[in-house]
């Protein structure tokens, strides 16, 4: 993956110098190697600190909310599941397309700090990708991990492809793989109400409700969030339990039904590993039952499923009782 | 010094369950954070990061105040304190040395006239039994704070090593603790206990962040740190989620609000992040308008204000929860060695 990153910094560079861009938006070296900021780059010179590895596991399509604002043409490195929020940020009018230049980047599946250390491991210091295998040097020795168990979940069921390039940087093949991602989502449709019940429950009483979810997902782009907002009556900070486990995750999953690309964010940056995207993929899962297959964010354009109406669409009586047409 | 063999310890949580409330960091669906014992319960001593700190057992993420109920013309105030004022007591079981420490920067506010009544209660109430590290982590830096976690303090300190608990009380409220236990402990492990703090502290010796150099975050440097053009570039990629101060031991904002129920209003009040829009919202609009303001006041609070108000204390204690737990990888210690000089290079 140097290779890959060396070629980007190299390519930033000439986009900077040759002022076709104004800043390049990437990730920036960390105290270890699993801790790269995003960041963006205003000169030639920033650029050394720029920094590709496993673990750039971060979506940088949200920020160009701000920055494809900003004077001058942004560019920006994209994985091919990123590419997914950028069309559907584009298609909501959130993202001026023309402001911002893609460099489609390969991505080879990305760590989870998280699922190294779960493995037992403690105090790690380094990690190295060697093919299949994850070397781990910690303050106590040194592992051996199988990557597989320990790439994030949005990566260990990816089967997306770049949707937007205006240019790429792709130097290995991705090997071809055969995933179902609805397979989890199968297994709780397979469980009682009960038991799906509890186990919400157990997975969401953990919530702090710090908003990691909310803030680092694409499709939860409103300018004021009606829970910030002390205007709108509903406002809440806390975390009760009730309301964490019955309406503040289920709103949020009905609000991006949809919009949701199943980048995988939520479930990335949640502090108490609750798994989200299970929630928004059940979503993904009916949609596609009841309307027909559809990915968000595979275009910039078009309606979507859930904002058209056509006549042979499925009545709500049968969505309720989960027959899908 | 008195020890217990490890496999007894579920016994020995069950005789402190008897009588009062035991919180132990417990692991329920996945993830460790401290919760009431009970037989069957997956205790995880080891965890030295719980994602929720101790603090929430004395300053809790949402806390009911008190009551209104209107009757005509009248408004009655239900004090709820009443409810749990006789509560009986509680253990708080394996704090570790930061987020002990972390307890004493609470204290400095909420014990400080006028005294948080709600505060004071818990914490009267709470006996904490702390547990000393033995495997601290690469995102430890309590050293830099000058704690040491090798003999944490508290009402009873503990240590564990492959077979044995080793328990020493400190306090009138430890001691009672243990004349309650005693029965199931018996004398020794000083030596033990001596080897372990050394073979500890040379790991903690080691850390890649044991030795911050702080010296530039004082009140002299108060508006140098402040003007400083790094926090722009620091902070670009915070969310503003608030993660970092739901974990953080030491974080202590407050925010109180009013809800109405069936039987009248309920005021109660919950922890607040100084990383949301509208923290500082009054009447007039808000002070804060950026991330930046805000990220900075975050550090700016842990580093130099609190410090500047507390004789040189930090409120930060190295827990390195931040650090572990920001999903864009920000974090104090990248603050401190950004501003703190060369030494930090
Ligand atoms: S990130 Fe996790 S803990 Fe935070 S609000 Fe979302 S679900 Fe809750
Ligand atoms: S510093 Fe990190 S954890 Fe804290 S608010 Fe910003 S993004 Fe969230
Ligand atoms: S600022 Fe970070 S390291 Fe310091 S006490 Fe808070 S969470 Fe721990
Ligand atoms: S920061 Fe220090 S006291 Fe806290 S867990 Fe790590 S080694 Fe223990």
């Amino acid at each position: 993956m140097k290779d890959v990153e060396l070629k980007m910094i190299e390519r930033a560079k000439e986009l900077l110098a040759s002022g076709e861009v104004a800043r390049v938006i990437g990730w920036k070296k960390g105290e270890f190697y699993f801790d790269p900021v995003p960041a963006s780059f205003e000169t030639v010179e920033e650029l050394d600190s720029l920094v590709y590895n496993y673990f750039c596991g971060a979506n940088l399509s949200k920020y160009l909310i701000e920055m494809s604002k900003k004077e001058g043409k942004t560019a920006v490195f994209l994985k091919p599941c990123d590419t997914y929020s950028f069309n559907q940020l584009v298609k909501e009018h959130r993202i001026k397309r023309e402001n911002v230049y893609v460099i489609a980047v390969e991505c080879l599946a990305k760590l989870d700090i998280n699922k190294i250390k779960a493995q037992g491991v403690t105090g790690v210091t380094d990690v190295e990708v060697v093919d299949k295998q994850v070397k781990v040097t910690s303050l106590y020795g040194e592992v051996v991990l199988n990557k597989p168990d320990v790439v994030l979940e949005k990566c260990s069921v990816c089967q997306k492809t770049h949707q937007v390039k205006d240019e790429e940087i792709i130097l290995h093949e991705r090997p071809e793989r055969d995933v179902n991602r609805f397979a989890q989502v199968a297994e709780l449709e397979a469980m009682t109400e009960d038991e799906c019940f509890a186990f919400w429950r157990n997975q969401l009483s953990k919530c702090i409700r710090c908003n990691a979810c909310r803030n680092v997902c694409p499709a939860c782009s409103c300018v004021k969030c009606v829970f910030d907002n002390p205007a709108s009556g509903i406002a809440a900070k806390a975390n009760d339990d009730k309301f964490e486990e019955q309406l503040f995750h289920i709103i949020r999953a009905f609000h991006v039904a949809g919009r949701c690309t199943d980048c995988g964010e939520c479930s990335r940056v949640c502090p108490q590993n609750i798994p989200l995207h299970l929630l928004n993929r059940k979503f993904i899962k009916d949609i596609d039952s009841f309307y027909g297959e559809y990915q968000a964010g595979e275009t910039a354009e078009g309606k979507t499923p859930l904002t058209e109406y056509t006549e042979g669409d499925t009545e709500p009586n049968d969505v309720f009782k989960g027959e899908a047409k | 010094m008195l020890k217990i063999a490890k496999e007894r310890l579920n016994d020995l949580y069950a005789k402190i369950a008897e009588s009062m409330g035991l919180f132990i960091p417990i692991k329920r669906a996945g993830e460790v954070n401290y919760a009431v014992w009970a037989e069957g319960k997956e205790v995880s001593l080891e965890t030295l990061k719980t994602v929720k700190s101790p603090k929430n057992a004395f300053f809790p993420q949402t806390e009911n105040m008190m009551k209104f109920k209107t009757e005509g013309k009248n408004l009655e105030v239900i004090d709820i304190r009443k409810d749990w004022s006789e509560e009986k007591s509680f253990v708080m079981f394996g704090v570790k040395a930061c987020d002990y420490k972390a307890i004493e920067v609470l204290d400095k506010v909420f014990l400080a006239e006028p005294v948080d009544t709600y505060y004071q209660l818990r914490r009267k109430a709470g006996i904490i039994v702390t547990l000393a590290c033995s495997r601290p982590e690469e995102s430890c830096f309590c050293k830099a704070f000058g704690i040491d976690a090798t003999s944490p303090l508290g009402d009873v300190t503990t240590w564990m090593d492959e077979t044995y608990l080793y328990w020493q009380a400190n306090t009138e409220k430890g001691e009672a603790l243990t004349a309650l236990v005693q029965d199931l402990f018996t004398e020794g492990g000083e030596e033990e206990v001596a080897a372990q703090k050394e073979t500890t502290a040379a790991i903690i010796d080691k850390l890649p962040y044991s030795n911050l150099d702080l010296s530039r975050f004082k009140p002299e440097n108060l508006n140098e740190l402040f003007n400083a053009s790094e926090w722009e570039e620091m902070s670009e990629a915070c969310l503003g989620c608030g993660t970092c101060t739901f974990v953080c031991p030491t974080c202590q904002c407050f925010d109180i609000r009013d809800f109405k129920t069936n039987e009248g209003v309920l005021r109660y009040r919950c922890w607040d992040s100084c990383m949301y829009s509208d923290f500082t919202l009054m009447a007039h609009g808000n002070s804060r308008t950026t991330q930046m303001q805000r990220f900075r006041q975050r550090f700016m609070h842990k580093l130099v204000y609190y410090p500047s108000q507390n004789d040189g204390l930090y409120s930060c204690v190295g827990c390195g929860r931040c650090v572990n737990k920001c999903p864009q990888n920000l974090n104090i210690v990248k603050v401190i060695k950004t501003l703190g000089g060369k030494n930090n290079d």
